[in-house]
């Protein structure tokens, strides 16, 4: 490969968390900066201009949250929350300030692997103006504002195609209720969880094999939606 | 009964009064016969001594009175600045109790102890503050004349004619540390007088002509070098008392005074006093309530809340006993507490009655066995001078006109029944109109009645018919018969009447007194109990009710404040306080803060103090009478109790909660022990094998080991992740965010997270199409359902199905696996904590899957329950209350797109 390496910063206090992420990211072939304070993480994002950031939110110095706001006031680099705070509100409270994905520890490699690139594919896209999304018999193209299951058509409310087109917009990301109420229903609807619950049951059961046992449209519990990408 | 050695007890008392007394400041009191006498400059010698020995001392108040040499002692004392209180547009100024308290100075002077505050002050007499400060443990110099001693006030008024009406109860004088008595022979005090150097002011000029007289002053120096005598005697005697020197103090004598509502009972009180003092004797003010009486005036219930209260304050312990024959129970009361000396005042005027009753004095003496009966003299003095007056009842008229119409329907029935013929009939036909009338309107109506029905029968019956003359001597005796039966029998009715009306009365109090301990014993908590009493205390005594208690640290804090009292304001948490802090009563109708709106009562139960209880009454003399004052306390001491036994009922509750808490947290740490331990065992040994370099394990193995470590680590995160949970959940700290929710949704979101842990599994899913939106929090009933398909998982190896079902006002959810089931006996065992179906063969966890599950559904308001499926296997079932309006449909967009979505 002679394009150079992704560039990611990693701001974590743990030793022993920072030298397993060192072994598994290096060894995945991205390049990998490190900081073991907020200060420091803010100034290397500053100055590296990396990819993608890795954030805890228990750092000594700074709450991860305040980090994520003051990263936010001027760079719309990819950020993952990686945090032991495994409650729904820490995981909305992240989201909303702007991290585009939030990780709980313990977490697989894998799954680590799969959130980064989701996280730096979707920033490629909203440069390039991707607009097309496939995932398996589902397919969505944005352009010709067309969703096809299988081949068939499918036919949408308007409610229901902003809302389809939203979680895809962010494909293989975690959106709060909020975030989602506000792109679909103005600014105004962002307490009203009741009707993206009933919207999303609807798409569910028009594009959803069992709708008991959603393959796309995904419910993270406490937090909001996202829909699932192959990886 | 002679005491050979101080009884054990007596010298417990002592010494507990000793350790207080320590505590306490010490009083020394500057006595003088007269103004005049110099104890202002006599304290003030004495206060600059102390200052020399590097005392802090402050000058509370010190009137100088413009004189020189008593000025000239002020110098170099640190002097309290007053307080001034606007008092009706006119500012005066006052001694500052509070900045007094502050500044804590080791001794204080407190001239003209018998001074009476402004209105306004905390207390309304110089004394209390004194008092006050004493308790705090500051020394006190305080200067004061003999006139103003409580109990020889009357014996004052009598020597000089003037009437001293500012008066220090004699405990205070009794409880000085040290008198020292200021003495000036009358002749040198004159002389003072004459050059001008006794403070005289304007007002007082004309009284004082007559007061300083020779024989006043000598009479009055006699008094108070008697009184400062007694004094030391008093002292001799705790001396011999405490040396166990006892040949001279023969018996201990016990005096009782009987007081009434009438005002001769003020001088009695007083007389009852100086005897006690005078042979040291414990003394009784007793008042026998009537079993059955016609309701005392205001005035009278007035009076005699005033005589008990004088008693009170002069160190009677006043007893109000209840009976029928006042001297009965006064005997009676007398042998039970070895009273040897009775003091009733000699009745003033002997009424009718006595002439054919033996009076209260008669029977007294007769029967008084070997106590003494004193018979002293009444002299109501001028505070009221007269008997009492009785009730006056204003005329009813309606009565005397009933009166009128019985006599008139008693001689047209008996006219026409039986004529002019038969006078016995038509006498008795009378007497029944008289009854009538006397059992409705009472007394003066049914004598009226009585005397026009005499006259009816003269002129109607009685010949010479037509006038009201009599012809045979033996009618005028059949009209005087008839007219003294009617009067008897209107008496007895009306008795009866007044019986039933006070016995009517006894029960009204007795009802309401059993409804509160009735309302009492169901409340639970002293929340409750304070809500039940504040209650019933504002229906009874129609007064706005404040309840304070101590709160988690301690402090006194409001607890309750009635309707239009929206929080109790600062000064009602202050007076409170006081109340707290001094357990003795403040506010409207007592000494302390007089001029409060409400009346506090401390809330005493058997362990102390509970509580502050605080009446603000719709009138201002709610609570004047001893009678409602008696109701209030009973009320208080009811809800005082009932406070005492929630509380402890609370801590008993705690303590067995704290206990439990600790059983559980032992029986969690050893389980908990186990079962982390086993997964880092394995862990640490795949990881160290991993490690090892010789000899090298092949690459199956490490891969195999490798798998087993990422297994382990998960079980390890899972039962960390179920301890917490339950933690949380125990601690409260889980609220529980409804929403309405799909069943679907739930179902989705558990399965999703299950799918690695379900892979292989055959799972049915069958949710009704017809399903409504339900109520629930969506990722804590994702818990339950992961965590029941965790364990159907586990404990089974077919298929495992998930069903719902809608039952009336709930949904129930269905777990169901085809594994062992649960053994009979067990369905409701399973879900408690650290429970595991069948040890030996559990596949690991903690048991606290399903405690959680139960939790979590009892939470909702909901239940979660298992029994066993025909054809075997186990059913887990949750039902989910439907509570409440599910929330309209989504409104339309606020915006319509500008394209069609997906296009046909």
């Amino acid at each position: 490969m002679n394009e150079p390496a992704v560039v990611i910063l990693l701001i974590e206090d743990e030793a022993q968390m920072r030298r397993f992420l060192r072994a598994s990211l290096t060894n995945s072939g991205y390049q990998l900066i490190e900081a073991e304070t907020a200060e420091q993480g803010l100034a290397q994002a500053a100055a590296q201009n990396p990819d993608l950031i890795l954030l805890d939110l228990g750092l000594p110095d700074l709450d991860g949250l305040v980090v994520t706001e003051r990263l936010r006031q001027w760079s719309k680099i990819p950020l993952i929350v990686i945090s032991a705070r495994g409650q729904e509100q820490d995981k909305i409270k992240a989201l909303d300030a702007g991290a585009d994905d939030y990780l709980t520890k313990p977490f697989g490699i894998g799954e680590l692997l799969a959130r980064v690139r989701v996280a730096l594919r979707h920033a490629a896209k909203t440069e390039s103006g991707e607009a097309e999304l496939t995932l398996g018999e589902l397919k969505v193209d944005l352009g010709r504002r067309q969703v096809t299951l299988g081949g068939e058509e499918v036919h949408l409310t308007p409610i229901e195609y902003r809302l389809l087109t939203t979680l895809v917009k962010h494909a293989g990301r975690v959106l709060t209720h909020r975030q989602l109420l506000r792109e679909v229903w103005g600014p105004n609807a962002s307490e009203q969880t009741h009707y993206l619950r009933v919207y999303m049951g609807q798409l569910r059961h028009k594009l959803e094999q069992d709708p008991s046992r959603p393959r796309y449209l995904l419910t993270e519990p406490g937090v909001g939606y996202r829909l699932r990408t192959d990886d | 009964m002679l005491n050979e050695r101080p009884d054990p007890d007596e010298l417990l008392r002592r010494m507990a009064e000793e350790e207080k007394q320590k505590q306490r400041g010490k009083l020394t009191l500057f006595f003088g016969a007269a103004p005049g006498v110099g104890k202002t400059y006599a304290m003030l010698e004495v206060a600059r001594a102390e200052l020399a020995e590097q005392r802090s001392v402050l000058v509370g108040v010190v009137e100088t009175h413009g004189r020189f040499e008593t000025a000239a002692l002020l110098v170099g004392l640190e002097v309290l600045p007053r307080r001034k209180i606007s008092y009706r547009g006119v500012e005066v100024e006052e001694f500052d109790l509070d900045a007094a308290l502050e500044r804590r100075p080791s001794l204080i002077l407190m001239d003209e102890l018998a001074h009476t505050n402004a209105e306004g002050s905390r207390h309304p007499k110089r004394w209390q503050d004194v008092e006050e400060l004493l308790d705090a443990g500051i020394d006190v110099f305080a200067t004061m004349n003999v006139q103003h001693v409580e109990s020889l006030n009357d014996v004052v008024a009598q020597i000089t004619g003037v009437v001293v009406r500012e008066t220090v109860p004699d405990s205070v004088l009794e409880r000085a540390h040290e008198i020292k008595l200021v003495d000036l022979p009358p002749d040198e005090l004159l002389e003072r007088l004459r050059e001008g150097k006794v403070y005289v002011s304007a007002q007082a000029q004309h009284a004082i002509e007559n007061f300083f007289r020779k024989g006043n002053l000598i009479a009055l120096r006699e008094l108070t070098l008697r009184q400062t005598a007694e004094r030391v005697d008093a002292q001799m005697l705790a001396y011999r008392r405490a040396q166990g020197i006892e040949q001279t103090w023969a018996a201990s004598e016990q005096i009782l005074v009987a007081v009434s509502p009438s005002p001769y009972s003020l001088p009695l009180v007083r007389a009852a006093r100086r005897m006690a003092a005078a042979l040291h004797a414990h003394w009784f003010a007793v008042y026998v309530e009537p079993r059955v009486s016609r309701p005392i005036s205001k005035a009278d219930e007035a009076r005699l809340t005033q005589n008990l209260r004088l008693a009170e304050r002069l160190g009677a312990e006043v007893v109000t006993l209840t009976g029928d024959r006042a001297s009965d129970e006064i005997l009676r009361f007398s042998k039970e507490k070895n009273v040897t000396k009775i003091i009733v005042g000699k009745p003033v005027v002997a009424k009718l009655f006595d002439r054919f009753r033996s009076s209260l004095v008669d029977q007294l003496v007769r029967h008084s066995g070997d106590i003494d009966v004193y018979v002293t003299a009444g002299d109501p003095g001028d505070e009221e001078r007269g008997p009492a007056k009785p009730v006056h009842t204003p005329l009813r008229l309606s009565g005397y006109t009933a009166a009128a119409a019985a006599s008139l329907a008693a001689t047209g029935v008996a006219w026409l029944l039986f004529g002019r013929g038969q006078l016995p009939d038509v006498v008795m036909t009378y007497l029944l109109g008289i009854m009538l009338v006397s059992s409705r309107f009472g007394l003066a109506p049914s004598v009226f009645a009585a005397f026009l029905s005499v006259a009816a029968l003269d002129f109607f019956f009685v010949p010479p018919f037509l006038t009201f003359a009599v012809a045979d001597f033996s009618h005028a005796v059949t009209f005087i018969v008839m007219f003294l039966v009617a009067v008897v029998i209107s008496g007895l009715t009306e008795r009866l009447k007044n019986q039933a009306a006070a016995a009517r009365q006894r029960e009204q109090r007795t009802a309401a007194l059993y409804e509160l301990s009735r309302e009492l014993t169901s409340a639970q908590s002293s929340r409750r109990v304070i809500e039940v009493g504040a209650a019933e205390l504002e229906k009874v005594f129609s007064s706005k009710v404040m309840v304070f208690a101590p709160a988690r640290d301690g402090k006194l804090s409001s607890v309750h404040a009635g309707p239009g009292l929206d929080a109790a304001s600062e000064r009602d948490a202050s007076i409170a306080q006081w109340v707290w802090l001094h357990q003795k009563e403040a506010g409207l109708g007592t000494t302390t803060l007089p001029s409060s709106d409400a009346l506090y009562i401390p809330l005493l139960a058997s362990g102390g103090i509970v509580g502050v209880l605080g009446l603000t009454p719709s009138a201002r003399d709610r609570f004047d009478s001893i009678d409602q004052r008696r109701q209030v306390d009973a009320f208080a001491g009811q809800v005082a109790l009932a406070m005492e036994r929630a509380m402890l009922a609370e801590q008993t509750e705690a303590a067995r909660r704290e206990v439990e808490a600790e059983q559980l947290r032992n029986s969690l740490l050893s389980s908990v022990s186990h079962d982390l331990r086993t997964p880092l065992a394995v862990i640490t040994g795949a990881a160290s094998t991993l490690l090892q370099s010789t000899p090298r394990v092949d690459e199956a193995t490490a891969q195999d080991l490798t798998k087993t470590i990422l297994e382990e680590s998960e079980r390890l995160n899972r039962l960390i992740r179920n301890l917490l949970d339950m933690t949380r959940l125990e601690s409260g700290a889980v609220h529980v965010n409804k929403e309405w929710l799909t069943l679907e949704e739930v179902v989705g979101a558990a399965l999703n997270r299950m799918d690695h842990r379900l892979l292989g599994r055959e799972l049915r899913v069958s949710l009704p199409a017809d399903l409504p939106l339900i109520p629930f929090d969506l990722v804590l009933i994702e818990q339950v359902l992961i965590n029941l398909l965790e364990n159907a998982a586990k404990y089974s190896e077919g298929p495992l199905e998930i069903n719902a079902s809608l039952a009336s006002g709930e949904v129930q959810v269905e777990v169901a696996d085809r594994g062992p089931g649960i053994p009979e006996g067990q369905e409701a065992r399973v879900f408690e904590k650290f429970h595991r179906a069948a040890r030996e063969q559990s596949p690991g966890g903690v048991g606290l899957g399903l405690t959680i599950c139960r939790a979590i559904v009892a939470a909702h308001g909901g239940r979660i329950w298992v029994q066993n499926r025909e054809g075997g296997g186990a059913s887990f079932r949750f039902a989910l209350p439907i509570e409440g309006q599910a929330p309209a449909l989504p409104a339309p967009p606020p915006f319509e797109p500008q394209v069609r979505g997906a296009s046909a």
